[in-house]
């Protein structure tokens, strides 16, 4: 049984009037994996800040093992944290720069008397050996910060912050500067990192293939609230609402009405499937992913469309498919030209069925879907900061 | 937490309102009083008589600016062009003179200036004088430089020099590279960069350059004096006299400050308004 | 046609700093002068060295022109250093009326600068008076010095008012540069934030104070206007001698102290220099 570390109890936050955090909820276990994901200025970093003691909550408390925190400084926290682009400081080398943090005195208490305790300068230079070694950078102790590649500067940026032993790392969009490439590989070594060390890393990110590549808990937020907590599975398959469904991964969402237990209506026809506990005839959002969806002979379908467009992926083919004048997104390795009619298939599984929510009807289908778009969106996102402190002019 | 550590300022601000506003108020009450108390204009009507100095002050100042952007601005330039290393020792000999005070410099004018002075002398000694002598007829002993405004000028152009060439080679020295080849690549040729790109972008420097040689230069008394002699009186000896020469009234002398500072304000207003009110160009 | 321009332009360059360094050739040269006279040379001497440390005068302006710009200097470093920060952590509606309050002895021309603080001292010693007198005469435990005068306090002050603006104008472009986050990581790993600030933020706009206080000492050593305005009729900055003997002779001891003070400076520029490249190559070479 994993234990409690922190926990944010209705934690609200205000920059000049502005709710950028509403009402949160949450709570963090040791040595687990916890992904803030949202879009730009969903509140995932001012959280992310709040924890690390860079901001104090306008209302609500933060518990670290159950004792209040919220006027504690950052300096008197046992979380370290990773910096969007790094923060290291450009006048150290690599080892004075992992050393920082251990060079500061500390104020220790024994028995009842307080006193600066300093790590003696051997352990120092055992300590950060040990953990440029654990990020794979051992015999760049001497070099500039300067003359580091980014992933390199992120090695040191995660060793600066873990040699002090938190109990609690935070990660603010780390991965953000580099490149595909170099991103895949850090992933996985953040992640043998966080189980080699046993201990807990929230991190915060709009990406959501990182997410779900890494977490144990991943908490999608948008708008200052909390819109689901879960397992990178549970989120994907059972999104709570359109807003989880459609910002991570693909999926087609309509409406419908739920007739009964396990039986939904859209397309004016009833479908099977395993969903329950709704009122009789209660409209409902509909969530199809894109690869569940069997496309068959037209005659053995339960739908029929035209297709519309065809992009070969590499391991599959996007193809949007025209039902009635409302597009889908259907995922297959088949290949099925521009203009054939077909049929599709959907098995009881295949269909997840959401609440109405504020998101409803806001995620139309796939007619205006393009590839540029979406990258276009995830460009901006990576740009974009979210308000800091008492909001700086820029 | 923002807040907290603006209150750094404060002890600079309290400075700043005692010895920076503080004094200005003080020369804009003094300004006003009549030398027996009380409040007069009659400090602006007197200084009617004064207006051939403020005519002088300002056209030489003009001239020397002008001279000034003539000299530094391609001197700025072409320091920008040359290797890094070059670049910081031409800084260098660039900024040394101003180690030594102005004064002394200055004063080191006067011997190469004066009418039996080195230069004169060096003319002297290649026959210079014998030659336009025997040409035009004349009877010429030496060419009178010193206690001319154009020794003046040479004055304010020897000294401020420096004070153009900073703003300007900063600027220039920070423009990004690849500008410039962005505009060749769009088919600008040397001069087409130079006017289209350099210019406009430099424009902050060259403004903040006129302002520093310009104020320093209108008001300055050491360097008439001591260039000008008796024959060349400007604004700085005017009010220099009224406070601590000969003709003692700090009213009068409080009155024409006043007015110089205006008038400057006014300038560098209109200056910067066609300059789009860039940010203060740093000297360094 | 190129290479020709480029000749010209060496050639011009050249005849500005010749225009830059004659009269200072002159001033040394003629301080070597077996005469009084500074414009015919007369054969060689160091009489006018040996003349100029027995004379008080011209010794006392020097240690004044050098104690004042070294004090201002100092001052004007360390407040101008905590001010910048101050005014960086400001909001932007009080910053901007603020840093133009701050430009204006930069701006202002030197002689309303110090014509501007010498009505301010003289006001001040003239309400002083009254109260010195006043506070004298109703108790008997101390006593107040009655009559105030403008000199080194005076002259030291003027100096810092007119210096603390260049240290800001090279201290606040660092700060902007500075990545804001290192304070936040410094505080992160531990750091108060007073630590955070001798241990990083000091660090990071070092060169902009280092310039800044350069300048400032820059400007001391070259400032006579204000100095003439406000050192009072008892101190004198080694300008304000040279300005005293215009009205007489100017005798070639002056020529003497220039030339040292010009050697002094250019040697320790050249030290400077030579250090700093020689650190770059280090850098460069480690790099390979």
């Amino acid at each position: 049984m994993s234990k409690e570390l922190i926990r944010l109890v209705d934690c609200s936050m205000a920059f000049d009037g502005e709710l950028v955090l509403d009402h949160i909820n949450l709570y963090f276990n040791d040595s687990e994996f916890l992904t803030l994901l949202g879009p730009s200025g969903c509140g995932k970093t001012t959280t992310l800040r709040i924890i690390g003691g860079f901001l104090t909550p306008t209302s609500g408390e933060v518990l670290f093992d159950g004792v209040r925190m919220n006027d504690i400084p950052p300096h008197l926290r046992q979380v370290n944290t990773v910096f969007q682009r790094y923060a290291l400081f450009p006048h150290l080398n690599v080892f004075d720069n992992v050393a920082f943090g251990l060079r500061i005195p500390k104020t220790v208490e024994e028995n009842g008397r307080k006193r600066k305790a300093k790590v003696p300068e051997a352990e120092i230079k055992e300590r950060v050996l040990e953990m440029l070694e654990v990020v794979s950078l051992k015999g760049f102790e001497n070099r500039r910060i300067t003359e580091l590649s980014g992933g390199q500067q992120q090695r040191v940026a995660i060793a600066r912050a873990l040699v002090n032993r938190p109990k609690v790392l935070l990660l603010d969009e780390p991965l953000g500067a580099l490149d595909l490439r170099l991103r895949k590989d850090m992933q996985n070594e953040l992640k043998r990192i966080q189980q080699q060390l046993e201990i807990t890393f929230i991190y915060v990110t709009h990406d959501q293939e990182e997410a779900l590549a890494m977490s144990d808990t991943i908490v999608v937020m948008d708008q200052g609230k909390i819109q689901q907590i879960g397992t990178p599975e549970d989120i994907y398959n059972e999104p709570k609402n359109a807003f989880v469904a459609d910002f991570i991964g693909e999926s087609n969402i309509l409406d419908g009405i739920m007739h009964e237990d396990y039986v939904v209506e859209f397309f004016n026809r009833k479908f099977k499937c395993l969903d329950k506990g709704f009122a009789p005839m209660e409209p409902v959002d509909v969530v199809i992913r894109p690869e569940d969806i069997d496309i068959v002979p037209v005659e053995k379908g339960q739908l029929r469309g035209t297709v519309t467009s065809v992009t070969f992926k590499g391991v599959h083919y996007d193809t949007i498919v025209d039902f009635k004048g409302f597009k889908w997104l259907i995922q297959t390795t088949d290949y099925h030209p521009e203009g054939e009619t077909i049929g599709i298939v959907l098995n009881p599984d295949d269909i997840h069925i959401m609440r109405k929510s504020q998101y409803s009807d806001m995620f139309g289908d796939y007619s205006s879907y393009s590839e540029e778009y979406e990258e276009l969106e995830d460009a901006t996102l990576g740009v974009e900061e979210e308000p800091q402190e008492g909001g700086d002019e820029k | 937490m923002k807040n907290k550590r603006s209150l750094f300022a404060v002890p600079y601000v309290g400075w700043m309102a005692l010895f920076v506003v503080a004094p200005i108020v003080m020369v804009v009450i003094y300004a006003f009083t009549a030398a027996g108390g009380g409040l007069t204009l009659e400090n602006f009507s007197r200084m009617g008589s004064y207006a051939v100095v403020f005519t002088r002050s300002f056209h030489l100042a003009l001239i020397a600016t002008a001279i000034c952007l003539l000299i530094g601005y391609p001197v700025a330039y072409m320091i920008s062009r040359e290797g890094p290393g070059l670049q910081r020792v031409a800084m260098m000999l660039i900024m040394l003179p101003m180690w030594m005070n102005f004064l002394l410099r200055t004063y080191s004018w006067m011997s190469i200036l004066e009418n039996t002075g080195l230069l004169n002398r060096f003319f002297s000694a290649i026959g210079l004088f014998k030659l336009l002598n025997t040409v035009f007829g004349t009877d010429l002993e030496y060419f009178a430089m010193i206690n001319t405004k154009g020794a003046v000028v040479l004055g304010m152009v020897y000294n401020y020099l420096p004070f153009m060439i900073l703003p300007i080679y900063s600027v220039i020295a920070k423009m990004d590279g690849s500008l410039l080849e962005a505009a060749r690549d769009l088919g600008a040729n040397s001069f087409g960069v130079f006017r289209k790109v350099i210019l406009p972008l430099s424009l902050p420097g060259v403004l903040s350059g006129v302002t520093m040689v310009f104020v320093p230069s209108v008001s300055t008394f050491a360097i008439s004096k001591l260039l000008g002699g008796s024959n060349e009186l400007l604004l700085g000896d005017l009010i220099e006299q009224q406070f601590l020469g000969t003709a003692y009234n700090p009213y009068l002398g409080s009155a024409i400050a006043l007015v110089m500072m205006v008038i400057v304000v006014v300038c560098m207003a209109l200056m910067n308004r066609f300059g789009e009110g860039e940010e203060q160009a740093v000297m360094l | 046609m190129k290479r020709g321009g480029i000749f010209l332009n060496r050639v011009f360059m050249a005849l500005v700093f010749l225009f830059l360094y004659a009269p200072i050739f002159v001033l040394i040269v003629f301080s070597f002068n077996n005469s009084q006279s500074r414009t015919v040379w007369n054969g060689f001497t160091l009489h006018w060295y040996v003349e100029l440390l027995q004379d008080r005068q011209i010794m006392n302006a020097l240690s004044t022109t050098l104690l004042v710009s070294l004090l201002a200097t100092l001052i004007a470093t360390a407040a101008g250093t905590l001010a910048a920060i101050g005014f960086f952590n400001m909001k932007k509606r009080w910053r901007t009326p603020l840093m133009t309050v701050n430009n204006i002895p930069m701006t202002n021309a030197d002689i309303v600068t110090g014509v501007s603080l010498c009505l301010l001292f003289v006001a001040f010693f003239g309400e002083w008076e009254v109260f010195a007198r006043w506070c004298n005469s109703v108790q008997g435990l101390f006593r107040l010095p009655v009559r105030l005068h403008m000199g080194f306090g005076t002259l030291l002050i003027a100096h810092i008012t007119f210096n603390i603006p260049y240290v800001i104008l090279n201290v606040m472009p660092k700060l902007r540069q500075m990545d804001k986050n290192l304070i936040d990581a410094a505080q992160d790993l531990g750091c108060t934030w007073m630590q955070a600030f001798w241990k990083v933020v000091l660090p990071e706009i070092k060169p902009g104070i280092v310039s800044g206080a350069l300048i400032a000492f820059t400007m001391s050593v070259d400032d006579f206007i204000i100095s003439y305005f406000t050192a009072g009729s008892g101190t004198s900055t080694l300008a304000m001698v040279v300005y005293g003997m215009t009205k007489l002779r100017i005798s070639p001891k002056i020529n003497a102290i220039s030339s040292l003070l010009f050697i002094t400076v250019l040697t320790l520029l050249i030290i400077v220099n030579v250090r700093e490249a020689r650190q770059e190559k280090q850098i460069a070479q480690r790099r390979l």
